[in-house]
């Protein structure tokens, strides 16, 4: 049932059969999370077999999507839409295009890497229903095409992640979920009243009232100061979510307490939302406006990059140095975002996938130190290169990606943003490079006071990688490296979209994007 | 024929069958259970529920007689029979059938039989059902010195503990002070517009061009009915009864308080300021707005600060007095639903306050002393699945996606913008998130601090009922809500579609119109 011939054929073309497959992604978690819940406590052995599974068959069902993905269409692809609460005009709305691809893919793959290879401690059980529960609300987010249900997804994140980061997280870990949830929250606040007034407003435009995210973008239109009012009240979500300097003070504390798996989960996915957020329901929706708001994202971007490096820099905690280097990553990508061309919000959509990758896979590393050593203080870590090479290798060529280094993935993406952007954000763009070299020296210098030199008597036993971490620490240095020499299957599928969104903006406004070529810069750089 | 030269009123007794069932049922209670021996807590839980259930029988049948019809006035002009006045009716004799099972779970060893507590009960349900069909303000009052009456001796109820009495005589003292100021406001009212009717003063200041919009007296008079109904809905600055006697009551009859009491009021105050003085909206609204916003914002920064769970929910039942006040704002503007979102928060906050408060009896043990954060402690450990329904209460009440809370609180902020009220809207979500601090109170101490009490924690059977129907219900509404929105636009008659809605503005416009030419 499509309610627009347009999706209609595409989604028949594309999908070769009718199966619901991404009415499947969302709800396959939570009938995981009830069965495992369900499960009787005389069964422990049975609990993470079976989150195993339903998560596995998650990210089986999301790389078959990946697979059947039309690659050349820029349009919503497997599109399903159901009237859910007719009498608000709300439908079960959910599609899928370039730029949240291979975000749903990513979800799809963090999470039965965090089940399998994260062990929580205590509490298994309740644990493993929390995080597919919050897998089902991260995917709902990615490919709600409606504003309502992207908004109760958006918000359905925050409890699971609330009880991951207050049950199985460290010491201040009740201040810091409870930092999180408020703060998120508080966003929130003023997206909902936006995405009521929006799609009261839009109903002049359309006729009756609908909170259809693609009914509204192509066919309503805002006044200028209406448009700029509604989005800056997503955009205060989205920029808590990501967040942006200033509003960024959650992420350190919440980083730092949570669990190794929520941290790579935090990291890995749940910031994107903000920045697919902006993309989305901020440029999509309300291009005028962002194209407004450009000066100060861009502003607000570059500080991020530049302080959350220097704060990074300062850190004597691991962890939170790796959440500090958050800061700043994100901030490339926001900057993609709103220097609004080709290449720089490919760029940005890449960066997201890969710094969840990187990221993803630091913060698992520094919590295998910390079920070594029982500390996070870089001062107490000493000299474990000598103990354990391999391990030191791995930390190695994942902080290698985190930093930028050319072949690997960290590389295509920010380097993307920057030479997107320079041609409509120089001066931005040039102070921002600068946070590269940062990245390095923040990172580079932890590394070697953790890992150089002679290790003292409390390092000296340091175990080497077990088997079960090298595996999944591979499967990450794998994507890794597949993302890094060769980023022509993502940028493919990625280019499409992001120049049909651009030809949406354009025709908007009087913003005129400078013609760019992804493809060809990609190969030179791709061949290097 | 002795009286055959005088003429009765005409009284349609079938349209008052609710009202005349709990009537039945409460002087049947208090006859046969004095009279029988061996009489107990169980066949007057029975008739009591009973009762109720049977009450919302024949207001379901009103419903469907109501289905094609607007509904009219019966009773010279007494009552109203119309899809409002059911719905709160069946709202009503649900906090009714919820309240008694609580009131069965609680063991007052003093008090063995509760005999009178179950008769009280539903005496303040007829008073609830009273206020909310009245369409005569003298009739409107009476409904509501019933209900208040039978709620002060509830109140005072728990002869164990001293700040049950104490609550009791508070309540009972700046009751009768709301009380006296709306009937003063009445006889203002009344002086203006000859006629205590409410359809009838609405008549009188539609057509009656010698009142002035400045008329003082009439002014006067809107001014302290609205202090009445203020002090009833517990809307911030008449609000400071609210905690004392909400944490002093037994636990069963806070909860019928904050649910049926707060119905019932709110279903009096939409009649009078809706109906009554629709022509007067303009001096109204700036009332409730002011009383909105300062209620949600008063309600969450004062729940924050407690310790006690009981008084955190009265400050978040404040809150959302306050929540439910934006939707009245909103029904102010002639077009909208306003009127239809405070009908649904009213039936969803409702069920989700009797089941909280479910949980609150069952871990505050007989005593009903037992009422703190430190007594929530360690909850996850000791019963996981009672814990789990009372977070996902906690969490509706927060307003949180997926549960009936998010879609009470989405209904009234929708009508609000609809309206353009942003600013409201803004205030009522930020409101929302202070709010949302003391709800992770609760479940932060409930599963992630221990304690060292370990005793097995008895629940009850019906305690899990109610807890289970409350959640149930929330569940269910918060996937499905069509369910309950579909039913209570019908009452509003307000669909949101564009037709309607059409033809709203027009007679909007002939209003404005008739108003602007001087009728």
């Amino acid at each position: 049932m499509y309610a627009n011939s347009l999706f209609a054929s595409e989604a028949a073309s594309a999908s070769h059969s009718s199966f619901p497959i991404l009415t499947a992604l969302v709800l396959l978690p939570v009938v995981g999370s009830v069965f495992v819940t369900l499960i009787s406590n005389r069964r422990p052995e049975w609990v993470k077999l079976c989150a195993s599974l339903f998560s596995v068959g998650v990210a089986g069902m999301s790389i078959w999507l990946l697979a059947s993905f039309e690659t050349h269409a820029g349009g919503f692809q497997f599109v399903s839409e159901h009237s859910w609460i007719s009498q608000w005009g709300i439908s079960w709305h959910l599609g899928v295009d370039g730029i949240s691809l291979f975000l749903v893919v990513l979800t799809g793959i963090l999470f039965p890497l965090v089940i399998l290879g994260v062990d929580p401690h205590h509490d298994e059980k309740r644990y493993l229903g929390w995080l597919l529960l919050l897998e089902a609300g991260v995917m709902g987010s990615f490919l709600s095409l409606d504003l309502f249900l992207f908004f109760i997804f958006f918000e359905i994140v925050l409890v699971p992640m609330y009880f991951l980061i207050g049950g199985w997280g460290y010491d201040k870990r009740i201040y810091a979920a409870t930092k999180f949830f408020l703060y998120t929250m508080f966003g929130s606040a003023f997206m909902l009243v936006g995405i009521i007034a929006t799609a009261f407003l839009a109903r002049h435009d359309i006729g009756y009232l609908t909170f259809d995210l693609v009914k509204i973008a192509e066919e309503a239109s805002f006044a200028t100061n209406t448009g700029r009012w509604l989005f800056l009240s997503f955009a205060i979500a989205f920029a808590v979510k990501v967040p942006v300097f200033p509003l960024h003070t959650w992420l350190p504390d919440a980083h730092t307490q949570a669990p190794t798996g929520g941290s790579v989960i935090l990291a890995g996915v749940l910031l994107k939302m903000g920045t697919y957020g902006f993309l989305r329901f901020g440029l999509y929706l309300f291009p005028e406006a962002s194209v407004w708001a450009k000066p100060v994202f861009l502003t607000l971007a570059t500080i991020g990059i530049i302080y959350g490096a220097i704060a990074a820099t300062m850190q004597t905690d691991l962890k939170r140095l790796v959440a500090y280097s958050s800061v700043a990553h994100l901030g490339f990508i926001v900057l993609g975002t709103f220097a609004i061309t080709s290449q720089s919000l490919s760029g940005g959509v890449l960066q997201m996938v890969n710094h969840g990758i990187s990221t993803g896979a630091l913060f698992l590393m520094v919590g295998m130190i910390y079920e070594r050593r029982h500390t996070r203080a870089i001062a107490e870590l000493k000299g474990i290169q000598a103990v354990a090479p391999i391990f030191a290798a791995a930390f190695m060529v994942v902080m290698l990606s985190s930093i930028g280094v050319p072949g690997l993935n960290g590389f295509v993406g920010e380097f993307l943003v920057l030479i997107g952007s320079f041609d409509t954000a120089r001066w931005w763009t040039i102070v921002a490079t600068t946070g590269v070299i940062l990245a390095a020296l923040y990172l580079l210098w932890a590394y070697q006071r953790v890992f150089h030199g002679e290790p003292d008597e409390a390092n000296s036993s340091f175990a080497e990688i077990t088997l079960k971490e090298g595996a999944l620490i591979l499967v990450f240095i794998g994507l890794i490296a597949f993302n890094g020499l060769y980023p022509k299957p993502m940028l493919e599928r990625i280019e499409p979209s992001v120049d049909k969104l651009i030809e949406h903006v354009e025709s908007r406004t009087d913003y005129k994007a400078p013609a760019q070529k992804v493809h060809e810069s990609t190969h030179s750089e791709g061949e290097k | 024929m002795l009286a055959a030269g005088l003429v009765s009123p005409n009284i349609e007794w079938s349209q008052i069958l609710p009202l005349l069932i709990l009537l039945g049922g409460a002087c049947a209670l208090m006859l046969f259970g004095t009279l029988i021996p061996g009489w107990n807590r169980t066949s007057s839980a029975t008739v009591a529920v009973a009762t109720g259930l049977a009450a919302v029988v024949a207001s379901a049948i009103k419903w469907n007689d109501l289905y094609y019809v607007k509904g009219s006035t019966f009773i010279v002009n007494a009552v109203s029979v119309d899809r409002f006045s059911v719905l709160a009716t069946i709202t009503l004799c649900g906090a009714l059938v919820l309240g008694v099972l609580l009131m069965s779970i609680h063991h007052d060893p003093l008090n063995g039989d509760k005999l009178e507590s179950y008769v009280l009960l539903l005496t303040s349900t007829l008073g609830g059902v009273v206020m909310v069909s009245a369409n005569d303000l003298i009739v409107l009052f009476l409904g509501l010195e019933v209900l208040s009456l039978s709620l002060y001796l509830l109140t005072a109820s728990d002869r164990r503990r001293p700040e049950s009495q104490e609550a009791g005589l508070k309540y009972f003292v700046l009751g009768g002070f709301a009380s006296a100021f709306f009937l003063y406001g009445i006889a203002l009212v009344y002086g203006i517009t000859s006629s205590t009717s409410i359809s009838g003063i609405r008549t009188d200041l539609s057509t009656n061009i010698s009142v002035t919009t400045n008329d003082v007296m009439l002014l006067v008079g809107i001014g302290l009915l609205m202090v009445g109904l203020a002090f009833k809905v517990s809307a911030v600055p008449f609000q400071v009864w609210t905690p004392d006697v909400y944490e002093g009551a037994p636990s069963p009859v806070t909860a019928f308080m904050a649910s049926a009491g707060k119905v019932a009021a709110f279903g009096a105050a939409l009649r009078i300021l809706l109906v009554g003085l629709e022509r007067r909206v303009d001096d109204w609204r700036p009332i409730v707005f002011v009383l909105a916003v300062l209620t949600v914002f008063v309600g969450s920064i004062m729940a924050v600060v407690q310790t006690n769970v009981k008084r955190m929910l009265s400050y978040s039942s404040i809150s959302h007095a306050g929540f439910m006040l934006i939707g009245v704002e909103a029904a102010a503007h002639f077009s909208g639903n306003g009127l239809a979102s405070t009908m649904t928060y009213l039936v969803i906050y409702t069920v989700i306050v009797m089941g909280s408060f479910a949980v609150v009896i069952s871990v505050a043990g007989n005593s009903d002393s037992a009422t703190t954060l430190e007594d929530f402690k360690g909850l996850g450990k000791r019963r996981p699945a009672v814990a789990l329904a009372f977070s996902a209460l906690l969490f509706a009440q927060a307003g949180v996606p997926f549960t009936a809370g998010f879609i009470a609180k989405f209904g009234v902020i929708k009508s609000a913008v609809d309206v353009n009220s942003y600013a409201i809207a803004i205030a009522a979500m930020v409101a929302a998130v202070i709010g949302a601090y003391v709800y992770l109170r609760i479940v932060v101490s409930m599963w992630l601090e221990d304690s060292s009490n370990t005793d097995e924690l008895v629940v009850s059977p019906l305690a899990t009922l109610v807890l289970t129907l409350s959640v149930a219900f929330t569940l269910v509404i918060g996937f499905f809500p069509d369910i309950l929105l579909n039913a209570v636009e019908l009452v509003c008659g307000v669909a949101d579609t564009g037709a309607i809605r059409d033809e709203f503005l027009r007679i909007r416009d002939t209003v404005l119109l008739k108003f602007l030419c001087g009728s």
